[in-house]
């Protein structure tokens, strides 16, 4: 599925992410928030206002970069994706109620968030994991960090204006999802190769 | 200041930042593997970029760099407890730098003690040097791959494993498939027959600081090496889970002897950046390989 990565300038329209699919590679532009365990369950348990505004149409992105203080500001060293399936049991409740664009992770997600995707219109993103250095470097500037004293480096939530950030579409709007493909053809060879 | 801890300090950001030549190598044969500009060749690619930038910029290669293991051969006569604290120092200076992300968090209350270091933190395993060299591994290994890993018990009726190497190949091959791209395949295995519970796990990451070239010295582990790499590709899970040729890379299997009443295979599953170095102070002069 060779194709040409698609230039995608945030804010998307619902309409744009309904007419992603699967396979398709995009460089994307614009807000990212990193959210991860600490940040999912504070964002779940209570809705927060103060959230609501930085989150809509935004991706959030399952990550816990390296971050080094520069004068009064931060510089990314290293920011690939972190495994996304821990977020599962809250990443729909997070999808609905703060009406993201979509999740940047890796490995994939369950039925739940697909549901979800497709009721809300929007996108999972496969970015390449343990690219820290690459991706870092797509990060044009850190706007702010929200939860630091809370979470700590790994955990607090890091709004980053990202320049041509390379991604893979593996779930999208219509229910598609590669990771379910992959996963059953691969289930498929298991039960060959055991005689299951 | 101990000189120990500029060598131990040396390691942690070489182990971090430049990823050994072997597994390097590794990549770019599977990347031949893969269609040119399909995804998983992308994928493969973006890696390998991403490994030749982090060793020219000295930054790390994964934002995980994971809990720190050291595994530390002591010449006779010298004070482990000065070695651990020369190690936990380098590791302090590391994650100011930011070499080292800080890692260490309270199982409970979730706080993270920012400097990487806490209860069994690092982890350090000591045993007597045969010589009168100091050689200290160090093995950095994320949190995503430490749990796609897996401990099977035999015999497994729903593998139709049994207590043989043919029940050990099963329970790989399942594992392999369990971890899909979890894991940021492909993955490197170490496998560990035997033990008890935790002697397995540790067993098996010990099978990660084996060179990726090597082979088992054992006839039957070498077959059965060969034969886990080739099935384990043909389940299609490619790299980081987008369907390919390569879901492993190197399959590494050893063994403990066992209580009677149990069989242990124990996985460690390495995500593809399996960052490990050595530091070997002989002579007064540290040096890392």
């Amino acid at each position: 599925m060779a194709n040409e990565p698609l230039r995608l300038r945030m804010p998307v329209s619902e309409e744009v992410l309904r007419g992603l699919t699967i396979g398709q590679e995009l460089l994307l532009s614009g807000t990212v928030v990193t959210a991860r365990d600490m940040g999912h369950k504070f964002l779940v348990e209570a809705f927060r206002p103060d959230f609501a505004d930085l989150l809509q149409g935004a991706f959030v992105y399952h990550c816990g970069p390296i971050m080094v203080r520069e004068g009064e500001g931060w510089r990314v060293v290293s920011a690939g994706p972190t495994t996304s399936n821990r977020e599962e049991p809250y990443q729909a409740e997070v999808i609905a109620r703060y009406r993201i664009a979509g999740v940047i992770g890796k490995g994939g997600m369950g039925e739940k968030t697909s549901r979800a995707l497709q009721q809300h219109g929007a996108v999972y993103l496969h970015a390449v994991g343990g690219a820290g250095t690459l991706l870092a470097r797509r990060v044009r500037r850190v706007r702010e960090v929200r939860m630091l004293q809370e979470f700590g480096v790994p955990e607090a939530f890091w709004v980053l204006e990202v320049e041509d950030f390379p991604v893979v579409v593996t779930m999208d709007a219509r229910g598609g999802s590669l990771h379910r493909e992959v996963l059953a053809a691969s289930e498929a060879r298991r039960k060959e190769l055991l005689g299951l | 200041m101990d000189p120990l801890v500029n060598w131990a300090l040396e390691l942690i950001r070489k182990t971090s930042t430049d990823l050994s030549p072997d597994v390097e190598r590794w990549l770019r044969r599977a990347r031949e593997e893969e269609a040119e500009g399909g995804t998983a060749w992308n994928v493969l690619d973006a890696m390998i970029r991403n490994v030749e930038m982090s060793r020219e910029a000295g930054t790390p290669i994964c934002q995980d760099t994971g809990l720190t293991t050291f595994f530390v051969q002591v010449p006779r006569g010298t004070d482990p407890e000065a070695i651990r604290e020369a190690l936990q120092q380098a590791i302090r200076l590391a994650t100011q730098e930011g070499s080292l992300r800080p890692n260490s968090v309270h199982p409970i209350t979730g706080k993270n003690t920012g400097d990487n270091l806490g209860v069994d933190l690092p982890h350090i395993e000591f045993e007597p040097s045969p010589d009168d060299g100091l050689v200290i591994d160090l093995l950095l290994k994320g949190g995503g791959s430490e749990n796609t890993g897996a401990q099977y018990r035999l015999p497994d009726a729903g593998l139709k494993a049994g207590r043989d190497l043919e029940g050990v190949y099963r329970c790989v091959v399942d594992a392999v498939h369990h971890a899909q791209g979890h894991g940021c395949a492909p993955g490197i295995l170490g496998v560990c027959i035997g033990g008890d519970r935790a002697g397995g796990y540790a067993g098996a990451k010990r099978q990660l600081l084996r060179p990726l070239d090597d082979t088992n010295p054992d006839p039957a582990l070498a077959e059965l090496e060969e034969r886990l790499i080739r099935d384990c590709n043909r389940l299609g899970v490619g790299p980081m889970g987008f369907g390919g040729r390569t879901t492993v890379l190197a399959v590494k299997v050893g063994w403990k002897h066992r209580h009677p009443a149990s069989f242990f295979v124990s996985i460690a599953y390495s995500c593809w950046a399996d960052r490990h170095r050595r530091l070997e102070v002989r002579n007064g002069v540290g040096k890392v390989f």
